[in-house]
């Protein structure tokens, strides 16, 4: 065990990113995320961070600057949050068709309009085929973690995918919690220094963005697509390996909490599965066999681990923090119907819509999406989308 | 397994490419003038070779002239050249 401190989720970021080495940072900051840089350039003020801190005038920049030091080798991070994600927009998708291994922190929150600055997952939801991989934590303990098997996964050779670690923006950025901090040694074994081949390096001179169409273009596409297949077992060898090593688990692509001889599952994502998980013993005590699946992987979506943990449920409620509004519907419950459509008996799903704009998921709004969800079960007719709070 | 079946052409998994296998586009049809170096004006600064965007300036040894295969005629040397030696001339 490491040494464990008080850490608010900013922080965390922080020290993950200083125990994983890497040799560029750049960074603009914008609210929820913005401490992340005060942490890290004390860090490096105080010697503990020995890395090139590139403070630029924007994100596109910000993700440019780290493209450039991924392409020759280097191991880089940097964090945003909403606008901020936009405007890096352009430079964002270039870091994950280029297949570079950046990893970065999204502190997710809801864009505007309307003005306001408010907890959602919409930013990044809205960023998903962006061609990076997603990976939803619940706790600063799990954004600790999976900063560090963000790395091994990215820079895996049979990978080479940007990674997003997203974590609620005010509820996990700023809530202070025991996290245990990894010792520097075990890390550095963990996750040895990133060998990019190729690179860029003038001895051996190559193009890293050279002018590609047609054919060879569809065959960038269908390598970039197939490494994110790879990721789903990727991600779960990674979490059985960090399991050995530092004694941790999250399950990997999705968490089953009492899904076994569960008879109705619930589906979150991010910092509301920990309420979760306390309605659903609540539940179970009074005799519902409830179980949560919660979902950690999103891109890629770990369609085959759903279809077998909820194989045979009587009704899957979805809580989503998000909207597609193509669908009418959040993008975690679009997703899973999608991975859930080849079953031969199919399952009735039910999609609940709250928490937008830092509306608290509370107990009680959970108790009722389970209780919505059980109702489905019985075949009573329901809604497909409830928007919560205002119906 | 996924995309069985399917053989790729290239090595690597992102646009990377060597100089050989590079491809490249014979810019130097498009333009319609092209620019013509006043070697005895030329102070060899090498302004040019900087702000080329296409990079098709060479060095000559005494003054930088365009490689006119790669030069798409923009004229952005002929405005940047502190000597004045960079003439655009319109093509035939």
């Amino acid at each position: 065990m490491g040494e464990i401190k008080v850490l608010e989720g900013n922080e965390t970021v922080a020290y993950a990113v200083k125990l994983c080495r890497p040799d560029v940072i750049a960074g603009y900051p914008i609210t929820p995320m913005s401490s992340t840089w005060d942490y890290l350039f004390q860090f490096q003020a105080d010697g503990l961070l020995n890395a090139e801190m590139v403070a630029v005038e924007g994100e596109h920049s910000s993700m440019s600057v780290l493209i450039g030091a991924a392409q020759a080798g280097g191991r880089t991070f940097t964090a945003s949050s909403s606008q901020g994600l936009f405007f890096m927009y352009e430079a964002y998708v270039s870091a994950s068709t280029l297949r570079l291994p950046v990893v970065m922190g999204i502190a997710t929150r809801e864009p505007q309009s309307p003005q306001g600055v408010t907890a959602s997952d919409q930013d990044i939801i809205m960023a998903k085929e962006a061609g990076w991989i997603q990976i939803h934590v619940e706790s600063c303990q799990e954004i600790m973690d999976t900063i560090i098997m963000a790395y091994r996964l990215a820079e895996d050779p049979e990978i080479l995918v940007p990674v997003n670690v997203c974590y609620i923006g005010f509820y996990l950025t700023y809530l202070l919690e025991p996290v245990d901090i990894p010792e520097q040694e075990k890390v550095d074994q963990f996750l040895p220094p990133l060998k990019m081949s190729p690179r860029l390096d003038p001895l051996t001179p190559m193009t890293g963005h050279a002018y590609t169409t047609e054919v060879i273009t569809t065959e960038y596409r269908c390598k970039h697509a197939a490494a994110m297949h790879r990721a789903k077992a990727k991600l779960d060898e990674i979490d059985r390996e960090f399991q050995q090593a530092f004694g941790r688990s999250y399950g990997g692509q999705i968490e089953e909490y009492r899904c076994d001889d569960a008879d109705i599952v619930l589906m979150t994502m991010g910092n509301c599965s920990g309420t979760a998980k306390v309605v659903v013993d609540q539940k179970r005590a009074e005799g519902l066999k409830v179980g949560l699946v919660k979902v950690r992987l999103f891109r890629p979506f770990p369609a085959e681990r759903l279809i077998s943990a909820v194989r045979g449920k009587k009704a899957i409620g979805v809580i989503d923090r998000n909207v597609l509004f193509g669908w009418n519907s959040g993008g975690l419950f679009v997703e899973a119907k999608a991975a859930l459509c080849d079953l031969d008996t199919p399952i009735p799903m039910v999609n609940f819509i709250d928490g937008l704009s830092g509306i608290d998921i509370t107990e009680d709004s959970i108790a009722r999406a389970i209780s919505i969800t059980q109702s489905v079960a019985e075949g009573k007719p329901h809604k497909r989308v409830y928007w919560f709070s205002l119906e | 397994m996924l995309n069985k079946g399917i053989e790729f052409i290239t090595k690597y998994e992102g646009p990377w490419a060597e100089e050989s296998n590079l491809l490249v586009l014979p810019v130097g049809e498009w333009k319609v003038q092209r620019p013509v170096v006043k070697a005895s004006k030329c102070c060899h600064c090498g302004t040019c070779y900087f702000f080329c965007p296409t990079g098709c300036i060479e060095d000559k040894g005494a003054y930088f002239e365009a490689n006119l295969d790669y030069c798409k005629g923009c004229g952005v040397c002929a405005i940047e050249c502190p000597a004045t030696a960079i003439a655009m001339v319109r093509e035939p």
